[in-house]
């Protein structure tokens, strides 16, 4: 399709997929090259990278493979990323879509529902939950998504209140469609693809947020995760930043990816806005 | 050719080309024309002619990717072709002016209009701002725009479609341009409108002098205004000349085409109606409400007051008038897209305002639309064959039957039946509107209410549909309402016409009747906005001889 | 005026969504395992059952949950947030010390990236798909990508650690006792890098949203008739597309309000701020829920506060939203 070929024609977007698909390859090898216990101890702590042969990224304050870590840590983040993502935009479409449909006290309702997700930070809220539910793999996973779908509600709601109105759309309501028909067969179609690109921010956000609540120790301590490991290198900072400075550079690999290859979605599916 | 005046503004084999990828590689090739002082000479041509680009490029204002590569614009002794940015600026505006299309688009909703009007003097000239102030208010008076104050005060939105557009004029007039470049300036508005900002420029350019170059697709402007034409056709010129021969005496056979398309005035002999009616609409009326807080500060626009019509089974019922009259209001009330407040519709004894949701999908096949937008009304993400069977297949028919069916539909209005594995954007427009009505046809319906059906289609490709219409009425025995802004599609296929104004019906009765013996005022008005309405009917009146 | 009677209209609608809030949240914490009294016998280093029934009965704890809903909210009426088990003060109190260096570092950073992130984004437009346009793009998107926190510990190292030039973390020098433009001096230096931090991400955003926006505008109509009179290219962009691109940005202020002050959190823990973010974080570790429920009051109140002066700003901006459009 043409979309395909535009997309390879933009060097930032190749950039992003070929950055992606190395954090992809990373998450996958993580079993062969590390088998082990990622949190097991390995070795002597704060050995420096490049020092060992062993150890190529050295060691943390509790003599832990830095290397190994970032590996599983691929893992985790794409995990979380991928699921809270899921999760955020399953339930924005659903409600955006019935808000955007239906308009009236309907879409009044979850608009006030959607804006106060939207006035309370969304970090705070994150707080609020992860302090109610516990720190846990799952529970993390599931509060990012939680906190995570008021943008993609807002945005379904949009395509939704522009379509409704389309000729296209009036001509099935006279054909005799009902609203449900409406809405999966002839609306949804057509709302989805920006959503489905908007998806890409959202994962980048999960992100940084899972990274963020790790390096608070308000994440799931028993995974190798990336800002867990930033939030150890904390204490050697002086000496030893490489602790905290090797997983941030991973993080940022992995999220400027993800935004580069999202960028590139929404300009090879957008030809008409070439030039931007 | 008048070799009166010498030529003020020349172009001379222009070519311009358009980037990979577009359906063809020139937009205009080897285009040469020229313009005397104190003419108007019209550009016609229909969409893709390229008579838009050949404005841009007068003005080097052509898109990224879009570029001249071939030929000269000579004026006042320059080719502008070749012109530094320095110099394009300072002829722009004050040599050469233009004004646009759509007059809301085209002005900055941000700025007040006295303030953009004002512009023009302090780019191109070093007065004061009071002196700048009086020049803006004695041109807000030159267009005759009413209460020039208050109009260079405002703020584009709060001024009507034709205000606009005559302060768009006023703004290119400003510092008298020798030549005034009109891109379609009229397409967008009201025929009433349209009227009066024709004379308006007309007038002007009379007082003046200045050089028109106006562009438009209807020939019935050109007849309106022009001393001399040239016709576009595919990014060259077919054929120029004086407005009167070029009416009256063809040569090019795309000419011909063009100027045999422009819809006559003159109504078809009545034909034999039936007695039995249809479709009763009685005391309709409709409300919007917008707006308010707690039921404050509400907007309340009546739309539809107390319309009564008849459609008799077999007719055409045409209902006439311009945006805000209500028609469309009336047309989706008609098919329950929007519910009436008060009144009944009555089909074949049913009466559609009393039934239930459930019930209006149930009969809905009885009485089906066809829309305007041709590219709006098909989802793109359907095939056209699915596109004609959903019909059917909502309400139950088995889809290979439904698929074969919508095939046999394909031929019926004119269709390719192997061209329905095929998405919308492959087709043309006129295409699509085929397809919409095969869609419309599938549940066999009754009653067919055309909502602008043929508006968005350039001149001879509606005179087609219009035909595929009338011969479909034939065969199928169909009874339908046709909503239009132009009195001229009404005039040729309406049996009845209903003229509508604020919501209500003013005029209405046998086509012949409205159209030659207009009773109401409003009607009178509109049937004299026509552009080309007196060359119409004196070529009517030779054709009779 | 209609602009003040639109946006106090707004406001209006607001409130609702403040109370959803907060019965949202207070019915939320219900859920969380130990509650306040739990804290402070933590915080007093244990006690038996009789003392913990006490206390409870004390602060109203062993009421129903809708009867300690109704008696939260009409507490709240009275700004009366209740008592904060870490610090063994009033709430509010607590949130009125902390307040000022949050509202401080947001103003900076707000007003760092919106500066910023205009002028690179006005830059990058103008120069669209040439050099200047890629560098700032590409830095853009680096900037979106880093993690905040990431980057202040990065810039601590560089600057504090190695470089020395600015302080590593706190609000002021506790040391040296300071007033009037030293005192303003020293917590400026302070303030330097969290703003840096915090608005670096900011600055990604409104760079990206203000090109976008800008090269929206510039392929608009009326544009083309502003060079159609004549106009030269800066006078285009100052006059015609500048005022009219600010627009979404502006809306955009308020739409990251609160995303901001979540990034507070982050930022103030790793540069030792006293500020409301850190406050949470400590009030989450510390399970004094009184506070988070505080802290959740005044940040949706935060909110609600610059979206109404963004509201003002936009129709001030626009006269197409005074007429009722």
């Amino acid at each position: 399709m043409d979309a395909i070929k535009r997309y390879f024609r933009s060097p930032a977007a190749v950039t992003g997929l070929v950055l992606l698909l190395i954090v992809v390859a990373m998450a996958i090898s993580a079993g062969w090259l590390y088998p082990r216990e990622p949190l097991a101890l390995a070795g002597r702590p704060l050995i420096w990278p490049f020092s060992n042969p062993r150890f190529p990224l050295g060691t943390d304050n509790s003599g832990r493979d830095i290397a190994a870590q970032i590996f599983h840590g691929a893992r985790i983040s794409l995990l979380i990323g991928g699921v809270a993502t899921a999760i955020a935009i399953a339930i924005g479409v659903l409600i955006g879509a019935f808000a955007g449909f239906y308009g009236g006290w309907i879409d009044n309702m979850l608009m006030r529902i959607t804006e106060a997700f939207q006035t309370l930070p969304n970090f705070v809220l994150l707080l609020v939950l992860v302090a109610v539910f516990g720190s846990t793999l799952t529970t993390v996973t599931i509060a990012v998504g939680v906190v995570s779908w008021p943008a993609p509600a807002r945005l379904t709601r949009a395509e939704f209140l522009s379509l409704r109105n389309r000729e296209f759309v009036q001509a099935g309501r006279t054909l005799g469609m009902r609203d449900l028909q409406l809405i999966l067969g002839e609306i949804l179609p057509n709302a989805l693809p920006p959503v489905i690109v908007y998806a890409s921010v959202v994962m980048a956000v999960a992100i940084l947020l899972e990274s963020a609540l790790a390096f608070l120790r308000l994440s799931d301590p028993n995974v190798a995760s990336w800002g867990n490991l930033i939030g150890l290198g904390r204490d050697v900072l002086r000496v030893q930043w490489y602790v905290s400075a090797i997983p941030g550079i991973a993080i940022l690999v992995t999220v400027l990816a993800v935004s580069l290859v999202g960028q590139g979605l929404n300009d090879a599916l957008n030809p008409r806005l070439k030039g931007r | 050719m008048r070799e009166t005046s010498a030529a003020i503004l020349t172009l001379d084999g222009l070519g311009v080309r358009l980037p990979a990828g577009a359906d063809r590689p020139q937009a205009l090739s080897a285009v040469s024309l020229s313009m005397a002082a104190n003419e108007i000479l019209c550009v016609v041509g229909e969409s893709g002619s390229g008579k838009s680009i050949m404005a841009n490029a007068i003005m080097r204002l052509l898109p990224d990717g879009v570029s001249i590569d071939a030929g000269r614009v000579m004026f006042e002794g320059r080719d502008l072709a070749k012109a530094g940015a320095d110099e394009m600026r300072r002829v722009r505006g004050a040599g050469i002016a233009m004004i646009f299309q759509e007059p809301m688009t085209a002005l900055n909703p941000l700025r007040t209009i006295g303030d953009q009007i004002g512009e023009m003097f302090s780019i191109h000239t070093g007065l004061s701002r009071a002196a700048i102030r009086a020049r803006v208010l004695a041109l807000l008076e030159d267009v005759r725009i009413p209460d020039p104050g208050a109009a260079a005060r405002a703020y584009p939105h709060e001024l009507s479609g034709g205000q606009r557009q005559r302060a768009m004029i006023a703004m290119a007039l400003a510092l008298d341009p020798r030549v005034l470049i009109a891109d379609e300036p009229t397409t967008a508005l009201d025929v009433t409108t349209q009227a009066q900002i024709l004379t308006l420029i007309r007038d002007l350019q009379k007082r003046k002098k200045t050089a028109v170059l106006f562009i438009t697709h209807d020939f019935g402007v050109v007849a309106e205004i022009a001393d001399r034409v040239a016709v576009m056709q595919q990014g060259s010129i077919v054929e120029h000349g004086e407005a009167a021969a070029v009416l009256n005496h063809p040569q090019h056979p795309y000419t011909r085409q063009l100027v045999a398309a422009v819809p006559p005035l003159t109504t078809p002999p009545p034909r034999e109606l039936s007695d039995d009616i249809i479709l009763t609409i009685d005391n309709v009326s409709k409300t919007f409400r917008s707006g308010g807080f707690l039921g404050r500060g509400a907007r309340v626009t009546p739309a539809v007051k107390n319309v009564s019509l008849k459609l008799p089974r077999g007719a055409t019922l045409g209902i006439v008038g311009e945006s805000g009259s209500g028609k469309s209001t009336l047309a989706r009330c008609i098919v329950r897209l929007i519910d009436p407040d008060n009144g009944s519709i009555m089909l074949e004894s049913k009466d559609w305002t009393k039934m239930t949701r459930e019930d209006v999908r149930r009969e809905t096949r009885h009485i089906q639309m066809v829309f305007q937008d041709p590219f709006s009304s098909l989802n793109p993400r359907r095939k056209a064959a699915e596109l004609v069977a959903q019909g059917p297949i909502v309400h139950g028919t088995p889809p290979a039957k439904a698929i074969a069916d919508a095939k046999e539909l394909f031929a019926l209005v004119g269709l390719d039946p192997s061209a329905s594995d095929r998405f919308p954007h492959e087709f043309s427009g006129g295409q699509r509107q085929r397809i919409g009505l095969a869609r419309a046809l599938a549940l066999h319906p009754e009653v067919l209410v055309a909502d602008e059906a043929v508006s968005a289609l350039d001149v001879s490709v509606q005179a087609q549909v219009l035909q595929l219409l009338a011969g479909l009425r034939q065969r199928l025995g169909l009874s339908i309402v046709f909503i239009t802004h132009d009195l001229r599609v009404a005039a040729q296929i309406c049996d009845l016409v209903a003229v509508m104004k604020d919501g209500e019906v003013v005029e209405h009765g046998p086509a012949g009747d409205v159209f030659g013996h207009p009773q109401h005022s409003y009607t009178k008005a509109l049937l004299g906005s026509i552009p080309g309405g007196e060359f119409a009917r004196k070529r009517e009146a030779a054709l009779l001889v | 005026m209609r602009i003040l009677r639109l946006a106090g209209r707004r406001l209006a609608t607001s409130i609702p969504t403040l109370i959803l809030i907060l019965i949202g949240i207070f019915l939320l914490l219900q859920f969380a395992p130990g509650d306040t009294v739990d804290a402070m016998m933590a915080q007093m280093g244990g006690g038996d059952a009789a003392t913990a029934r006490e206390l409870r009965r004390f602060y109203g704890l062993d009421l129903s949950v809708p009867a300690q809903l109704s008696q939260y909210l009409w507490r709240l009426i009275r700004l009366d947030l209740g008592f904060s088990s870490i610090y063994g003060k009033p709430v509010a109190s607590v949130l009125l010390e902390r307040l000022p260096p949050t509202i401080l570092l947001m103003t900076a950073s707000l007003s760092f990236a919106f500066f910023f992130g205009l002028v690179f984004g006005v830059i990058a437009a103008r120069g669209v798909n040439k050099w200047p346009d890629t560098v700032i793009s590409v830095a853009g998107l680096i900037f979106y990508a880093t993690p905040s926190f990431w980057f202040g510990l990065m810039a601590i190292v560089v600057f504090s650690i190695y470089l020395q030039w600015l302080p590593a973390g706190g609000f002021e020098d506790i040391g040296a006792v300071q007033t009037g433009i030293w005192r303003t001096f020293d917590i400026a230096r302070h303030l330097v890098l969290p703003t840096l931090t915090l608005g670096l991400i900011f600055l990604a955003i409104y760079l990206r949203i203000m090109r976008a926006s800008m090269l929206e505008v510039l392929n608009l109509d009326y544009v083309r008739t502003a060079r159609a009179k004549g106009l030269d290219e800066t006078r285009v962009v100052t006059r015609h597309v500048l005022r009219n691109a600010l627009l979404p940005m502006v809306t955009l202020i308020g739409l990251q309000a609160g995303t901001m002050l979540g990034g507070s959190v982050v930022v103030e823990s790793v540069f030792s701020l006293p500020g409301l973010g850190r406050l949470a974080y400590e009030s989450v570790v510390q399970r004094d829920l009184n506070t988070l429920l505080g802290i959740v009051f005044v940040s949706a109140l935060l909110v609600i506060l610059v979206n109404f002066v963004v509201d003002l700003i936009y129709a001030r901006l626009d006269p197409r939203i005074v007429a009722g459009g």
